[in-house]
């Protein structure tokens, strides 16, 4: 149970797919300028890299290490499809706002690098673990970074004003340059966190 | 004058790096030096342009009048692998000088996002053929740029005293969000 609590806080923090692995960056920064694709993004990942490691950690002594690229893409093909066409059903707003980055998601290297490096050598519960944690460490970031965009770049929340009627938006945030300067601090945010995590495990250990 | 603006709002004003998130990868991995970051953008320069011209007449006389065009995907991206793979053979044997020097980034840039993204456009901006070449032009020019200015900036940082917490990737985006700034001001050139 400790070593898939590990494996699972990993992808929080220590082995965060954005943060620390620098995978899928091209998603993650286009579409965080509003909080509603932040999150929507987020979960259609997180969707698809659960079913997609399932079912790869599940055929995984099936499927010949030769062709095991091309099966990923068709498992991984699939389930974008689910979510692609769930999403035009029932949230055509959304889908329509992040238009091209869902059918994208089948060459989101997390997905990708995930299977080919966890879910193909190890069991379906280690999987399931692991895409929990990869995918919520790819929904926080997402969410928070689109949080400050929107808040200080347009004044609204979710579409909701937050901000004072006489707060000028700095239209700066929601601009691509803005998007770099919010992921950069987030980096550092994350090294900070995860350096005082370090420290403690230490000092718990020395104790 | 129609070319000339494609050619500019590619490379400046649409700036493929900075403005439109793409290629990322390869812009973080490769500018350890400005050397490195000419010779891979060169190499990209050149496989988007031949890309280009191999993608837009297979597209306009095979798969349209065939109506496969649901196929693009999966043609392109043959396409562009298996021409890399051509290029590497042909430079080896023929052009060695050229090959020792942009060898090593050409496997790297089968999975390059910038080309995918150039030869996809090319077919949904509906441009003719002279002004996807032109484009393909723009855009790869516009990377290389992107490229050399931030494998400057990363010289110069590796002697300058940096934040404790902002040293390593964390600079990196921020230098970018600056030159991205920068790069801003090029709106105004068209109206």
């Amino acid at each position: 149970m400790k070593k898939l609590w590990k494996i699972f806080n990993g992808g929080l923090v220590f082995e965060n797919p954005l943060l620390v692995l620098m995978i899928g960056l091209c998603s993650s920064m286009a579409v965080t300028s509003t909080v509603s694709n932040g999150i929507g993004m987020g979960l259609s990942m997180t969707f698809v890299l659960l079913f997609s490691e399932i079912f790869v950690s599940a055929f995984r002594k099936i499927i010949p290490s030769s062709v095991r690229m091309p099966v990923f893409l068709i498992i991984i093909g699939g389930f974008t499809t689910i979510v692609d066409l769930v999403l035009k059903a029932y949230f055509p707003a959304l889908s329509k706002s992040m238009g091209v980055f869902i059918p994208l998601i089948v060459v989101n290297c997390i997905i990708m690098g995930r299977v080919e490096a966890f879910s193909y050598k190890q069991s379906v519960l280690a999987s399931i673990f692991d895409s929990f944690g990869m995918g919520l460490g790819y929904t926080w970031v997402l969410v928070g970074m689109s949080a400050f965009r929107e808040v200080l770049g347009n004044g609204t929340f979710l579409g909701i004003q937050v901000m004072p009627q006489s707060y000028q938006p700095i239209l700066f945030f929601i601009l691509p340059p803005g998007g770099f300067l919010i992921f950069g601090l987030f980096i550092a945010f994350n090294i900070w966190n995860k350096n005082r995590l370090t420290r403690k495990a230490e000092a718990k250990e020395n104790a | 004058m129609d070319l000339m603006k494609i050619f500019i709002v590619s490379m400046l004003i649409n700036n493929i790096i900075l403005m439109r998130f793409i290629a990322l990868c390869s812009y973080i991995g490769m500018t350890n030096d400005v050397g490195q970051s000419i010779g891979m953008g060169i190499a990209v320069t050149f496989v988007t342009v031949l890309a280009t011209a191999a993608t837009w007449p297979l597209y306009h006389f095979i798969l349209a009048p065939l109506r496969l065009e649901f196929l693009e995907i999966i043609i392109f991206i043959l396409v562009v692998a298996s021409l890399v793979q051509l290029v590497e053979f042909y430079l080896k044997k023929n052009v060695p000088g050229l090959y020792a020097a942009m060898g090593i980034y050409l496997p790297l840039i089968t999975t390059n996002c910038a080309i995918s993204a150039v030869v996809f456009e090319n077919i949904s901006l509906n441009y003719n053929f002279i002004q996807s070449i032109v484009y393909a032009i723009g855009v790869s020019l516009g990377y290389l740029l992107a490229m050399v200015l931030l494998a400057g900036v990363r010289e110069r940082m590796e002697t300058s005293p940096v934040p404790k917490f902002l040293r390593g990737t964390p600079i990196l985006f921020i230098s970018t969000s600056l030159i991205g700034i920068a790069f801003m001001g090029f709106a105004g050139l068209i109206k």
